[in-house]
């Protein structure tokens, strides 16, 4: 493994060093159908899941076909999306925000070729690697963090709870049964990369012990000082502690009844690490949107505190989702998202249809807007 | 032969949905293989060691990843994220496997020549894993070693004229929706504005200078397709103030049934005949519309523009000709104060290149006030709670439009300024009890 240069020389870290270019323009990865009808599509309609057609005012067509991708992604694999792009869609493709990939052809015939060979290509363990769907009232792919793939603070694994629920929602993703779409995100922690407090269904891996103290090394470390302003509910403060051999060192204490177990303060300090395989696991939150469509954006609510994590395939948590998106498409009228049917029912009633456990832990508790999520009002229902 | 027994991964291997493990098992025989006589510069066996950290990780239910320390490029603040493994000598592969964020282009379309390039770099240089693509938007380089970040960056200015995202407390990559490419909703070119904007703050995106992470997204129209309003510090969102336009004819074909309703969103199920008056008109959040004598009408003053009637009758119903968007400020994710949805500071504004009515009037006002009074990691949606709207409406300028509430206060306890009460606070006592005794 010999090292070759790129041409930069570390002696000369400012010669011929180029900087703040920014990203590539988004015009020169245009397909020719795209940069010429560009701003004058005039509708689009779902074919079938997950094929879609634009059509524009040239009277020009686009066929888009949206295929499931894992975020995490070989340059094997990559390349194998160059090849059939290469083959069918001279050499252009998207990705959606939602970590789905885009063929576009534009023509009709082209399409079901495509298709075709996009359902042939399987992975060794007989999985798709090129699901079609996502699209309409049915499931997209669900976004998510690093998990334990790449990441100091998650609770949980990403990778692998999605890969888990899309196995168990799969026909949800190819089909398009339900009343409104639904979006299920991940994060794998509270930080929430993958801010997922507006989805249909969240998935949210949360630490529940209070961080460790590492005390002998915390001083030399950490600045103590970012580590106590890191906490957002002020628990942390200076303390001296006496180690076993009768040293005296600076450290610090932890309130952990006010311990929200955020992680923050190990963010700021290695010396404090939260993780558990006991402790950590998943919370379930539902009914959140960003679409403006009916009713305004929602944030998701807590609708399960905690469910143990279950490796490698987390079968209490693609269950409850599970009941949930069943109880969702059995019961909301066509067109209402899953906090909207959840509303017009009443949460007591959601609860009963999704058969969940009400707890003390989902009654908001955290500062003043908790007050106004208590119930003010006689109309409820029995 | 796989260097890790993954016995717990391996159950992951089955399923309709694309694995994750299978994809990383393939990268890993591939650099095992070695058939295209690669040159690499991290160990060929990173990704087999990968499999191992994660493995130990679903055996002992917590990563075995540790902080980044500080690693990047010279220069930038940004752009690349530490990664070390806790148990190096198990999984020397991985011992050091740094992050590297790669900015995005706007709207996600690629040719084949770009993303090969790319994953031919990566190979060389770097683990082979990507994310396409990371929350933010950007294309993220899953895992290199040290000496590698520079030459990496060289190689992408160098060779494919491609710079670094950004990461810590900067302007985070900016990103956008499909737009006016691919859709007929957007109200304006999210890409054109996305491209401007990343280039035209290329020194806050790669220099933290910033209290706190601050990000741009732009969403072409009301669905809100990216989250903007829900996950960016300045959400911009396409809108229109003009009439909605009716193809009336169009209207009674869906009425007639010849058109699918909801450009077949639904069709997996069978929802009976369509019904205009139960899916559109009823459902009209303002009750603005009518459907009287086969004729549609829209009381466009009274409209929200909440998309729901243009979603169910996208042949018949368009946006309207006098676009630009909306503008909200503060949204956040939970971490610190709980989640914050963006705050409606502008309720319309052109978007016309180059922008600069944007940029001076809404921007950069913003930044001055939360470069000035922002604690660090307090993101602007915290400043504005801990100082108030009435401050965002100062640093800015903009007019109190009761468009930018819910609703009115419901306390009075009024904050007044010297300046608004007549004769101002000072007052002579001595001339006062000359009336009201002590």
């Amino acid at each position: 493994m010999a090292f070759i240069s790129s041409g930069y020389n570390p002696d000369k870290p400012m010669a011929n060093r180029i900087t703040d270019i920014g990203p590539r323009k988004f015009d020169e990865f245009y397909p020719p159908v795209i940069a010429k009808n560009k701003g004058k599509w005039l509708y689009h309609e779902i074919l079938e899941p997950g094929i879609l057609v634009h059509v524009a005012e040239s009277g020009d067509e686009v066929y888009t076909i949206r295929c499931g991708g894992c975020r995490l992604m070989s340059v094997s694999h990559i390349r194998e999306i160059c090849e059939i792009a290469d083959k069918h869609c001279d050499g252009h493709l998207r990705f959606t925000t939602r970590n789905n990939i885009e063929f576009m052809v534009d023509s009709k015939e082209k399409v079901e070729p495509l298709k075709q060979d996009l359902l042939s290509r399987k992975q060794a363990g007989g999985c798709f690697k090129f699901p079609i769907g996502g699209s309409g009232a049915g499931i997209t792919n669900i976004v998510h963090t690093q998990g334990w793939i790449h990441c100091h603070t998650p609770a949980t694994d990403a990778s692998g709870t999605v890969k888990a629920t899309l196995d168990v929602l799969f026909d949800d993703f190819v089909n398009m049964r339900l009343p409104a779409k639904l979006k299920v995100s991940m994060a794998c922690c509270l930080n929430m990369c993958g801010a997922v407090h507006c989805s249909d269904i969240a998935i949210l891996g949360y630490h529940r012990k209070p961080p460790m103290i590492d005390h002998e090394y915390i001083d030399k470390m950490c600045e103590i000082p970012l580590a106590i302003a890191a906490c957002p509910t002020a628990a942390i403060k200076p303390s001296k502690i006496t180690l076993p051999d009768g040293k005296e060192v600076k450290s610090v204490s932890v309130n952990e009844p006010r311990c929200m177990f955020c992680g923050n303060c190990y963010t700021m300090c290695p010396s404090m690490p939260l993780a558990d395989d006991v402790g950590d696991g998943i919370v379930l939150m539902a009914g959140g949107k960003v679409s403006n469509r009916i009713s305004a954006p929602k944030f998701s609510k807590v609708v399960v505190a905690f469910i143990p994590n279950e490796m490698p395939r987390w079968p209490t948590m693609t269950d409850t989702i599970q009941r949930i998106v069943e109880a969702y498409a059995k019961d909301a009228n066509k067109y209402e998202r899953l906090g909207e049917w959840a509303e017009r029912i009443g949460w007591e009633r959601f609860f009963e249809k999704c058969e969940l456990e009400f707890t003390h832990h989902l009654i908001d508790d955290f500062r003043d807007p908790a007050y106004f999520t208590w119930r003010q009002t006689s109309q409820f229902k029995f | 032969m796989a260097k890790h027994e993954t016995p717990l991964l391996d159950q992951l291997e089955t399923g309709p949905w694309p694995s994750f493990v299978s994809d990383i098992k393939r990268e890993a025989e591939s650099r095992e293989k070695n058939e295209k006589n690669v040159e690499y510069q991290i160990p060929q066996d990173c990704c087999d060691d990968l499999l191992g950290v994660l493995e130990l990780s679903y055996k002992h239910g917590r990563t075995h990843w540790k902080h980044g320390g500080i690693v990047g490029v010279f220069g930038y603040g940004g752009g690349v994220i530490g990664r070390y493994c806790d148990q190096p000598e198990m999984f020397p592969g991985v011992a050091h496997f740094h992050t590297m964020r790669v900015s995005q282009p706007a709207g996600k379309f690629y040719t084949t020549k770009y993303l090969e390039d790319i994953c031919d770099l990566w190979e060389r240089r770097g683990s082979g894993l990507t994310n396409m693509h990371g929350s933010t938007g950007d294309i993220i380089f899953l895992g290199t070693t040290t000496v590698q970040l520079e030459e990496v960056f060289w190689e992408l200015g160098h060779n494919l004229n491609q710079d670094l995202g950004g990461s810590g407390s900067n302007l985070r990559t900016p990103s956008d929706c499909v737009g006016a490419a691919r859709c007929e909703w957007a109200c304006f070119d999210t890409q054109a504005i996305c491209h401007d904007l990343t280039n035209e703050y290329q020194d806050e995106l790669h220099r933290p200078a910033f209290p706190y992470k601050f990000k741009f997204k732009f969403d072409g129209c009301p669905n809100c397709c990216v989250a903007s309003i829900a996950r960016s510090d300045l959400a911009f969102v396409g809108t229109w103030r003009d009439d909605i336009k009716i193809d009336q004819e169009a209207v009674k074909a869906y009425v007639g049934g010849e058109l699918p309703p909801n450009g077949g969103a639904h069709a997996g199920r069978d929802w009976g005949p369509f019904d205009i008056k139960k899916e559109v008109i009823d459902l009209c959040p303002t009750g603005c519309m009518k459907y009287e004598d086969g004729k549609l009408e829209i009381n466009t003053p009274e409209c929200t523009r909440c998309m729901h009637c243009i979603c169910v009758m996208p042949r018949a119903l368009r946006i309207g000709d006098d676009r630009g968007c909306s503008i909200f400020a503060g949204a956040k994710a939970p971490i610190l104060d709980g989640a914050q949805m963006g705050s409606l500071i502008v309720p319309f504004i052109k978007v016309e290149e180059p922008y600069d009515e944007i940029k001076e009037t809404v921007i950069e006002p913003i930044w001055d006030w939360w470069m000035e009074e922002g604690k660090n990691r307090e993101r602007l949606g915290e400043l504005m709670k801990r100082q108030g709207f009435q401050k965002l409406l100062e640093v800015t300028g903009f007019k109190p439009d009761p468009r930018m509430v819910q609703e009115p206060r419901t306390n009075p306890y009024i904050f007044w300024k010297e300046d608004e009460v007549e004769g101002g606070f000072d007052r002579d006592i001595n001339e006062f009890r000359k009336y009201h005794q002590r």
